[in-house]
């Protein structure tokens, strides 16, 4: 092989994938390890990676305890009423009592945030959401880990961790290759921050040929959080809980300050509102205690976006579409039109390309709305990821295991989307929950922890032939055929790709089948992905790019089996409007208020599944009064 | 959109490749100039349109649903901390002319060090406070929430 192997030896903390979280991880651990050696692995350049790679318009993170907005409890509490009950409270709670010193770092960092004249605290959004100028939210952040960590590689795709040959289920570093040189890399390390990333085009996109670019969340997504979690054997909660959004059509344009700060609402083809019509129905599905239209408009409880996407879905099946954005009456404000377009070029200027491409101006036209293709993914409006345990003051028993943050993997740690259950993180708690995890590595080590580490070199071996496969199949079976892409030994990771979306489409509910499955469909689409699995052992990788394409394929493949997993063990519909079991068509809270964990087995590829307790925060004084 | 490359602009400088997040941004082995490899994996992010010193990147929107004729381009400038968008509709009706802050900052400065900072006492170490806190998440002198000061407790199951 014609690659070198760069051994980096000694890290106390490495950091995989330098998003929202991993920056925050690394960030903080110089403050905690100061004499500690920390590396950053990241995909692409730490500059402009990850989810806000392209920049982003709002923090929709951030309590204001400062100026006495919110506390910590009442972020959980709306999260728990968004998510129908399943989250994390501690987890939440944690990420919440902490979250306000990351946005006011942001704030001396330059990162420009909005303030509210009258107030002199920040511009709000909405109750949770401020708004930012913020197209260099990435490089900025990025400054700041780039200071902290001793080394940044860029390009280098992280493919597996590596485990402790001394001591079963304990992390040791991990590998991969520099995409730009092809060589194989080695992090020999005494923990890891798995912060990269969750999960799109894993369901088949509604856009074809050039626009499957444009999917809601980074096309650069791999699930590679979820690849290397399970890859390792920890533990996944809530892996079912995929998230479906509504947004502007095609463009996947943000709604959030269109709704929130513009004060624009939705209407049916016809012009008419229509989310009410659906609640009685829908109440029968998921009972009054999640859905109490009357309860919310009095207390502005919101109503939970998976319900408020059930509406929007039943309504453009019964016929009445499209959907439209009033935005007519908002956009005739010169300053608020202006709002309006900023958003998207903040964030998503593929959106203002769409509307200057068909002449959309919402000044004089309502844009039409869409539900987006499911994404698996653990900082939005949904909370897939690792189990992790939770703080030591915070935690009830079954949530808690020595570290926070810290997977069932010894020393492997996650942030932002790779640890479940606490969504409604977005950027700033992805950030913070990568702070968090850093000072917990810290301590781990510091605790004596990670003595006694030790790497083979067979398993560094096994793993670099394992990582070049795909470029030796090509090699070898290459020539068989004349030209082209059609080869009966091989495919490759664009056709793997497109047969992992249909597959989950069709038997996963994808938006072909109006998020419909049931538990046949579900074994079905299991029976296939094994198959799948079979045949990404012959995925052909023409050169390094291509190896790219190879590893997110398999990363992702790896997420969608724990989707579909999951998806068949909860045998309720928890959240109608993201998907539907058919067969078990209500929310059924007497077996299934719990959170759903699972465990694949790295050896044999095997499942198991089981249900772990789902803890509320209730106030201590109307317990009692209850139970007296 | 996915990005294309204007023949005559490129210098095949590479600073569009070194910073694609999807890594599609490729030099031409014939021609020496950058071009995207793969308009499907581009999420029209226009870090590399920011990136090139040229203006030689432009976005023409996806096939499968924008028609031709618009524009959308960018200037990015980290000295002067601003970023300047104009917006062409294909019908030539609107013609927008948007300016923002990207920092409050001279760019790079406002970033700390942590290694030289004072390090954290054994008693921040046991607590639960990360850097900063907890004076960065409130005005006054109190300490962080838990579970005790904001009477809560965890309990399991439905009710709450």
């Amino acid at each position: 092989m014609k690659y070198k192997t760069v051994i980096e030896d000694n890290i106390d903390v490495l950091v995989c994938g330098a998003g929202l979280g991993g920056t925050g991880a690394a960030f903080e651990a110089r403050y905690w390890g100061q004499d500690k050696k920390i590396v950053i692995a990241e995909k692409a350049n730490i500059d402009r990676s990850g989810a806000v790679a392209q920049g982003l318009y709002a923090i929709n993170c951030y309590m204001g305890t400062r100026f006495s907005e919110n506390n910590p409890e009442d972020h959980v509490r709306y999260a728990r009423i968004d998510l129908m009950g399943m989250v994390r409270e501690d987890l939440l709670f944690d990420m919440a009592r902490h979250v306000d010193s990351t946005v006011h770092q942001f704030e001396d960092w330059g990162l420009p945030l909005m303030k509210n004249p009258k107030t002199g605290s920040y511009l709000r959004e909405g109750r949770w959401q401020i708004m930012i100028h913020g197209e260099s939210y990435k490089p900025i952040v990025a400054d700041a880990a780039k200071k902290s960590a001793d080394q940044v590689f860029n390009r280098i795709c992280v493919t597996h961790l590596l485990m402790d040959d001394n001591k079963a289920n304990r992390v040791a570093g991990a590998v991969g290759f520099n995409v730009r040189t092809g060589n194989y890399h080695v992090f020999k390390s005494k923990t890891v921050v798995v912060a990269a990333g969750g999960a799109s085009n894993i369901f088949k996109p509604r856009s074809v040929g050039e626009g499957a670019g444009r999917v809601w969340y980074a096309p650069w997504s791999s699930g590679s959080a979820y690849g290397l979690l399970i890859g390792a054997g920890a533990k996944m909660t809530q892996m079912e809980n995929r998230i479906v959004l509504a947004r502007f059509k095609d463009g996947y344009g943000p709604v959030g300050a269109y709704f929130l700060h513009l004060k624009t609402y939705t209407q049916n083809g016809l012009g008419e509102e229509y989310e009410s019509k659906w609640w009685p129905s829908l109440q029968e599905i998921v009972g009054k205690e999640y859905l109490d239209p009357e309860a919310s408009h009095l207390s502005h409880r919101p109503i939970p976006t998976c319900l408020r996407n059930h509406a929007f879905i039943q309504e453009v099946n019964a016929g009445r579409g499209p959907i439209h954005m009033v935005t007519m009456e908002a956009f005739q404000d010169p300053h608020l039109e202006e709002i309006g377009w900023h958003n998207f070029l903040g964030m998503t200027v593929g959106q203002a390309v769409l509307w200057a491409s068909t002449d959309v101006d919402p000044k004089y036209e309502n844009p039409e709305l869409t539900t987006s293709e499911p994404y698996v993914m653990g900082s939005h409006a949904t909370g897939c990821g690792a189990w992790c345990s939770g703080p030591e003051d915070l935690s009830p028993p079954e949530y808690y295991w020595g570290y926070n943050r810290m997977t069932t993997v010894e020393g492997l740690f996650g942030a932002g989307d790779a640890v479940g259950g606490t969504p409604h993180a977005f950027s700033s708690g992805s950030f913070t929950e990568g702070r968090l995890a850093a000072k917990a590595a810290c301590k781990y080590i510091d605790d004596g922890k990670a003595e006694g580490i030790k790497v083979s070199e067979s398993q560094i071996e096994k793993r670099k032939e394992e990582i070049y496969k795909p470029m030796e199949t090509y090699r070898v079976f290459r020539n068989e055929i004349t030209a082209g892409s059609v080869n009966p030994n091989y495919i490759n990771p664009r056709q793997a790709l497109d047969r992992l979306q249909k597959l989950m489409d069709e038997y996963a509910g994808g938006v072909t089948v109006s998020y419909m499955t049931n538990e046949k469909l579900l074994n079905i689409g299991l029976k296939k992905l094994k198959l799948l699995e079979e045949d990404l052992e012959k995925v052909a990788a023409e050169n390094i790019h291509e190896l790219l394409r190879a590893w997110e394929i398999k990363h992702r493949h790896l997420a969608s089996e724990a989707v579909v997993q999951h998806t068949l063990f909860r045998k309720e519909t928890r959240w109608p409007g993201y998907y539907y079991r058919g067969d078990h068509m209500k929310v059924d809270d007497e077996n299934w208020h719990v959170l759903t964990v699972s465990r694949r087995d790295p050896e044999t590829g095997e499942y198991t599944m089981e249900k772990a307790p789902c803890y509320h925060l209730v106030d201590v004084e109307k317990d009692q009064a209850d139970a007296a | 959109m996915p990005t294309f490359v204007y023949m005559t602009r490129c210098d095949g400088c590479g600073h569009c490749v070194d910073i694609c997040p999807s890594d599609i941004m490729h030099i031409d082995t014939t021609t020496r100039r950058a071009y995207n490899i793969e308009p499907n994996m581009c999420w029209e992010c226009y870090s590399c349109v920011k990136a090139c010193p040229h203006q030689a990147i432009d976005v023409r929107g996806y096939a499968d649903f924008a028609p031709l004729g618009h524009s959308v381009r960018v200037k990015r400038d980290e000295e002067k901390g601003v970023i300047a968008w104009r917006i062409k509709f294909r019908n030539g009706k609107k013609d927008m002319d948007l300016l923002a802050p990207i920092t409050t900052k001279p760019w790079g400065s406002g970033t700390p060090q942590l290694r030289d900072v004072e390090p954290p006492t054994q008693e921040q170490r046991d607590s639960q406070l990360l850097y900063n806190e907890p004076k960065y998440i409130r005005f006054d002198e109190g300490d962080i929430h838990t579970l005790e000061s904001n009477g809560l407790k965890m309990k399991e199951g439905v009710d709450y």
